[in-house]
């Protein structure tokens, strides 16, 4: 797959990675839930799965299973970190903290953070949560197990799933979803959550029926959020050069001292 | 008394200095005032407080939720704060930019306040942060987030800071009696007022900016994609009216330390300032119909979002723009006061309907602040007030400068 280059240039072809959720498969069973908990050491989730009753992600559950009831029967849908390919979390930190890697998952980084908690301001999806009652709080959320991605691992919730979670580049999980709609006709929303929604994330999601039944958003935006300040950072260099100018040439014109000579820098 | 004391300083060793400094440090005036039986306690309860919530995390002390994470600390205390510190940046720009030599009286009071609330704002900000021991790390440069608004509004309070203390600056050198001092730091005053007022019109936008990308969580009648050119022509008023507000208080509580001349001349500067605020919120109204209009938010107005809307753009902006305008045809220095009271109101209104009401105001759990953060926040502003007392008892801040300063100018 790798075409012939330098070395260092082999880093750079490193794509995009996420996760393929198929709501339609899923039977929540909540192995996905205590692997993850495992993974992370977190207390596994104890609360009974009922049809109808919302179960939020928190700083000690970093993906929830919810169940909903349709005219298709009981749905299954799961709500983590969607991994955005421009996050709006990484655009609003400001020690860099939240990192978007080469690889694909968006981390959060301990060292760097300093708990303004801009970045769950940011966040569309309401992803990151905060430990407020630490003393030396972490920001939790989803990292897609990048400790294991890098070691050549998936994630702990895909290894532990089997029939609804896929992991793989992007590129290859888009491909697969078209191809479960088209080969299933009449099952799957002809609609691929992720694929354009905030730019496009890592995350994706098939279902059966319409996701905003699902408790997913859908009045969000399809452009990148960060892209919302874009315009107002690129005037900060203008106004660096321009009212600096204009504020010594008012200064200098309103000036109506008798003797000029005496006072000028 | 007080300058002859900075003059034997000047002209003497240095063991007379420390002298002079601990002298000062002494607490001088009645202790048995409602100021001090209000504040002692409420500083003391807010003091355990702050111990409180470093020991045992924000939780303890604060309601905010997962969904809601800034509150009061950052809603009033540095979105809020930091519009009414816009006084400064004006007020330089109309005495030092423009000439204008009428506002010169209250520009250092004016700058000391602005400072001050900075400082404290500042200081606010780092209760609010869950780890505030990296908050050096965008300073000093090993994590530098430049694509992120926090990171310009972080540096610009840092800088415009530095720049409010160099414009500040001469008037503790007078309190020293540093001659020398006095002069270079006096010719520094432009350029750190043209650094200050650039800084300003970028952070006070910029306040507005950090909302921009919780699109979907402000309700559609706070959030536009103009909250930063909002943020910035509120400040003017905003900034200005508290200059008003809390000249008139000074005026009353330190009239000991102002002249005669002053005196009379501060009813001319409230006339004038009265009629900068009333252009300014004009030009507010328009921007706000203007965005309201091309939104197309119509459908929201018969709401109860739509009346709080109502409430605050015709109850606090239009009638104190108003006021201001009649108050500045009829000179009735009263209802400018009034006016002011009534704008300051507005803004605390508006900042937090953007950062707190606003916000996430679909949420199921909606955040209230707990009476703990309350009383930080009242901590906070007492402490400066408290502070802000001992500079102007002692430094030329409202009286005049010593004799050889003003020579020199």
């Amino acid at each position: 797959m790798k075409t012939a280059g330098s070395d260092s240039k082999a880093a750079d072809d490193t794509e995009f990675h996420g996760v393929l959720y198929d709501s339609f498969a899923c039977v929540g069973c909540r192995n996905c839930e205590n692997a993850c908990a495992e993974a992370h050491g977190f207390p596994l989730p104890q609360d009974e799965l009922v049809a109808g009753v919302l179960r939020k992600t928190s700083e000690t559950q970093r993906c929830v299973i919810n169940a909903y009831s349709t005219p298709n029967g009981e749905v299954y849908m799961r709500t983590q970190c969607m991994h955005c390919n421009e996050p709006a979390c990484v655009a609003a930190c400001l020690t860099k903290a939240m990192y978007k890697t080469k690889e694909g998952p968006v981390i959060w980084r301990e060292d760097k953070c300093m708990g303004c908690r801009y970045c769950m301001v940011s966040c569309p999806f309401d992803v990151p949560k905060f430990e407020y009652h630490s003393a030396n709080p972490k920001i939790q959320k989803c990292d897609m197990c990048y400790d294991r991605i890098i070691e050549g691992k998936i994630p702990a919730c895909v290894e532990n799933c089997g029939v609804a979670l896929f992991y793989g580049t992007r590129r290859e999980l888009i491909a697969e979803a078209r191809k479960r709609i088209v080969e299933n006709p009449g099952v799957y929303v002809d609609k691929i959550y992720g694929e354009t929604v905030a730019g496009g994330t890592g995350c994706l999601y098939l279902s059966s029926v319409p996701v905003n039944e699902l408790g997913m958003k859908t009045n969000l935006q399809n452009a990148s959020y960060p892209a919302l300040t874009k315009g107002f950072l690129y005037s900060v260099p203008s106004v660096f050069v321009l009212v600096p100018t204009l504020l010594l040439g008012i200064n200098k014109a309103t000036k109506n001292k008798p003797e000029n000579n005496e006072e000028d820098e | 008394m007080n300058s002859q004391a900075a003059t034997a300083v000047s002209n003497s060793k240095a063991p007379t200095m420390w002298r002079f400094l601990l002298s000062e440090m002494k607490p001088r005036g009645k202790w048995f005032t409602w100021f001090n039986v209000i504040s002692i306690p409420v500083i003391i309860t807010g003091l355990v407080l702050i111990v409180i919530r470093f020991a045992n995390g924000i939780g303890a002390v604060t309601n905010l939720t997962q969904e809601v994470p800034w509150g009061l600390w950052i809603g009033f205390d540095v979105v809020t704060g930091v519009a009414f510190a816009g006084g400064a940046y004006i007020l330089t720009f109309l005495v030092y930019i423009l000439n204008q030599k009428k506002f010169h009286s209250i520009v250092r009071v004016t700058v000391l306040n602005g400072f001050l609330a900075y400082l404290f704002y500042a200081g606010a900000l780092l209760l609010d942060l869950g780890k505030p021991w990296n908050v050096i790390n965008p300073i000093i440069g090993n994590s530098f987030g430049t694509n992120s608004v926090l990171f310009l509004v972080a540096w610009h309070f840092l800088l415009y800071m530095l720049a409010e203390l160099i414009e500040f600056s001469p008037a503790i050198a007078e309190w020293l009696g540093a001659r020398r001092a006095q002069r270079i730091l006096s010719g520094m005053t432009l350029a750190a007022v043209i650094f200050g007022i650039t800084l300003s019109t970028l952070h006070q936008s910029g306040l507005g900016a950090l909302f921009l990308m919780a699109k979907e969580k402000i309700h559609p009648l706070w959030y536009s994609e103009f909250i930063p050119l909002l943020f910035l022509v509120s400040s003017v008023f905003a900034g200005l009216s508290m200059v008003i507000f809390e000249g008139s208080i000074s005026n009353k509580v330190f009239s000991d330390q102002i002249s005669e001349k002053s005196h009379k001349e501060h009813n001319r500067i409230l006339h004038s300032l009265s009629g900068i605020c009333a252009v300014a919120m004009f030009a507010y109204l328009f921007l706000q119909v203007l965005n309201f209009i091309h939104n197309k938010r119509w459908d929201y107005l018969n709401t109860p979002m739509g009346y709080w809307f109502l409430t605050e753009i015709i109850g606090f902006v239009i009638l104190p723009m108003v006021l201001y305008f009649y108050s500045y045809r009829v000179k009735n220095i009263t209802l400018i006061k009034v006016a002011a009271v009534l704008t300051m109101l507005g803004i605390i209104l508006n900042r937090l309907n953007v950062s707190v009401i606003g916000f996430r105001w679909d949420a199921a759990v909606r955040y209230v602040p707990s009476w703990m953060e309350i009383v930080v926040t009242l901590t906070i502003i007492f402490i400066e007030i408290w502070i802000f007392r001992w500079i102007v008892t002692r430094m030329p801040v409202l009286r005049e400068s010593p004799a050889w300063a003003r020579k020199e100018h």
